[in-house]
């Protein structure tokens, strides 16, 4: 049966063509192949062929965008699988939601994957976000790439907010309510406005399925356009921001090498890593699911989602016409102008922009801790403007009196940066940024440990169980 | 665009059409946002939250009390004259429902603390404005609550009060 002669050139296997025509030349061996190959590929062309080794340091970025990027794809892929078992209508979404948690196979681990990484990714572009501001990345050309990273950033919250009310819990129920509240406060436009989102007077069934669609479809939608353009503007701007050099080195070539292996096989591992973490805290840590949502009846205290705790923080101390539209309206007009009014080229890639940028940064900060606390325990148990001028109208006594409490010191410490400390431009903006950013996360913090029932202070540790 | 040498001080044939197009395609796009607009406006069901709503009898709510009425969303306000008011359960400040304190005598919100009286009207922001109300009428002995209105005020006044 067997013949003896040999074959000198067998047939290339089915297989072997397979894997040909997928991989034309094989893995390429030179560094002019892996080069060819970055070129050549969709989704690596969003790298340059070659890198700077000093842009691979780790400790620029962080990595904060790439896990960003990560943490979309994560959303989405288990995001597809979820619609599969859940109805956008009431009561039939809890319901869906408890099936999924105990009848499902890996039902919950999927929920809790989706569920840990969305509140991930907020953390994470909000450092994404500051990275690049402290580091000055948004300077010219790259402020249009700041202005779409910003939108993501409104865009990310937006999917979250939307997601929030999807398991139609209590603590769904609830947060949306006094989230969508705020809407109402804008002037002229308010009240037909929610209504327009709510579907109707208030959180109801034509809510879920208004919040069900924007979450599914809309936002998702638009952050993968605006994603993708966010990555091409990175290369289209030339990379990653680099410190200036001095005179004497602008002779000598930077070191260069390809993104194949040095740069891909990072990212490979950085996400290899995130996956791993992540997929442990979603096993070890359920996501929260209380009672099914009952209009009747507010928990105490009623909160809005934790990234929004900083903000109903501010309407405990303000009128909501300042809390909740004014100043958030300010802050996020002043985020998306940063770059134009602090174009200071010099100091690009530089961590805190300068020595005394850094000394400033921590001053800012310091100063924070300290007066944020110590304010919101003056407004909550002495300052009673409302009582004291009870003639006044509420915009007055609880919006204007309160804003400039607030702003005088501001200006105040503006001056002193100037006249004291000799500081530029760009080191005042860093300063007041610092400052308001570390106060932000002071009241977040507040408003998610420290409010108890009634929105009273309390210690967390305690807590009085309601 | 002007055309030739001589500046025309009328408008050219091209810049006509021109201004023509981009105010047709302003008119398009327009349109299109008021079509989207339309078709996502709110869907009201009859019979439910939203429609004219029995209480109960004049006589089942004695004078001075507040009575939840759930699935209309409103409390029944008799005062202590004999005169009825229905005010809407949810806060004015964020959505909250208010429930109503027997003991203190006041609504008071468990998200942010606002209280109101008996009438409604702030006792304690951050509520800007006292509870929105729902018209009442009384019929054969019946109290009817209109909840497809909603009626916000600054303040209490007598008309407010429907008396049987």
């Amino acid at each position: 049966m067997t013949e003896q002669t040999p074959q000198p050139d067998p047939e290339p296997s089915v297989l072997d063509r397979m894997r040909e025509r997928l991989v034309p030349d094989g893995m390429p061996s030179d560094d002019r192949g892996r080069m060819r190959m970055v070129m050549d590929s969709l989704i690596l062309h969003i790298h340059p062929a070659k890198v700077e080794v000093t842009t691979l340091k780790w400790t620029y970025t962080w990595g904060l965008g790439g896990l960003a990027g990560l943490l979309m794809m994560i959303l989405g892929v288990t995001g597809i699988i979820l619609i599969n078992n859940y109805t956008p209508s009431a009561p039939q979404a809890y319901l869906d939601i408890l099936e999924l948690n105990s009848n499902v196979w890996f039902g919950e681990l999927i929920r809790n994957l989706h569920h840990w990484s969305a509140n991930l990714l907020i953390v994470v572009s909000v450092l994404h976000l500051i990275r690049v501001f402290v580091t000055g990345a948004y300077r010219p050309p790259r402020e249009l790439n700041w202005l779409i990273g910003v939108a993501m950033l409104l865009l990310v919250i937006g999917a979250n907010f939307t997601g929030y009310l999807l398991p139609w819990d209590q603590l769904a129920y609830w947060a949306i309510t006094v989230g969508t509240s705020i809407i109402s406060y804008i002037p002229l436009i308010g009240n037909w406005l929610s209504r327009l989102i709510l579907g109707g007077p208030e959180v109801g069934a034509n809510t879920l399925l208004n919040f069900y669609s924007m979450h599914i479809s809309f936002i998702p939608l638009l952050i993968f356009g605006l994603m993708s353009y966010h990555f091409w503007r990175v290369r289209k701007d030339g990379g990653l921001t680099l410190p200036k050099k001095a005179e004497a080195d602008s002779q000598v070539k930077p070191e260069r090498v390809t993104t194949i292996p040095h740069l891909v096989r990072r990212e490979f591992v950085f996400a290899v890593v995130w996956i791993a973490i992540i997929l442990v805290f979603a096993m070890l840590v359920p996501a929260p699911l209380e009672g099914i949502a009952n209009p009747d009846i507010s928990p105490n205290p009623a909160k809005a989602p934790w990234y929004f705790m900083g903000l109903q923080e501010l309407l405990l101390h303000f009128h909501p016409l300042f809390g909740a539209i004014i100043l958030p309206g300010l802050a996020i007009l002043a985020i998306f102008l940063l770059p134009f009014f602090d174009i200071n080229l010099t100091s690009v890639g530089v961590y805190f922009r300068s020595l005394r940028g850094r000394s400033l940064t921590l001053l800012g900060i310091g100063l924070a801790l300290i007066a944020t606390p110590l304010w919101v325990l003056l407004d909550e148990y002495v300052l009673n403007w409302n009582a004291w001028l009870p003639a006044w109208d509420m915009l007055i006594s609880n919006g204007l009196i309160p804003l400039a409490i607030v702003l005088l010191p501001l200006i105040f410490l503006d001056e002193w940066m100037h006249k004291t400390f000799h500081a530029d431009t760009e080191e005042r903006v860093l300063f007041i940024a610092t400052f308001l950013f570390t106060a932000f996360i002071v009241l977040t913090i507040i408003g998610i440990f420290f409010r108890g029932p009634g929105m009273s202070l309390y210690w967390p540790w305690a807590m009085p169980i309601h | 665009m002007t055309q030739t040498t001589s500046p025309d001080p009328n408008l050219s044939r091209r810049d006509f059409l021109k201004i023509a197009w981009a105010f047709l395609g302003g008119v398009a796009l327009l349109e299109t946002a008021g079509v989207f607009i339309a078709y996502l406006q709110p869907r009201l069901a009859e019979g439910e939250f939203g429609s004219i709503i029995t209480a109960g009898l004049v006589d089942d709510f004695p004078a001075n009390s507040v009575t939840h009425i759930t699935n209309g969303r409103f409390y029944i306000v008799r005062l202590g004259d004999g005169g009825f008011i229905s005010v809407y359960h949810r806060c004015t400040h964020l959505g909250c429902t208010v429930p109503w304190d027997q003991t203190a005598q006041k609504f008071i919100c468990p998200c942010h603390n606002s209280q109101f009286d008996q009438q409604g009207l702030v006792e304690n922001p951050p509520a800007p404005r006292p509870l929105d109300m729902f018209p009442v009428s009384i019929e054969n002995g019946e109290v009817k609550v209109d909840t497809g209105t909603i009626l916000q005020r600054q303040s209490y006044e007598t008309a407010q009060v429907v008396y049987p």
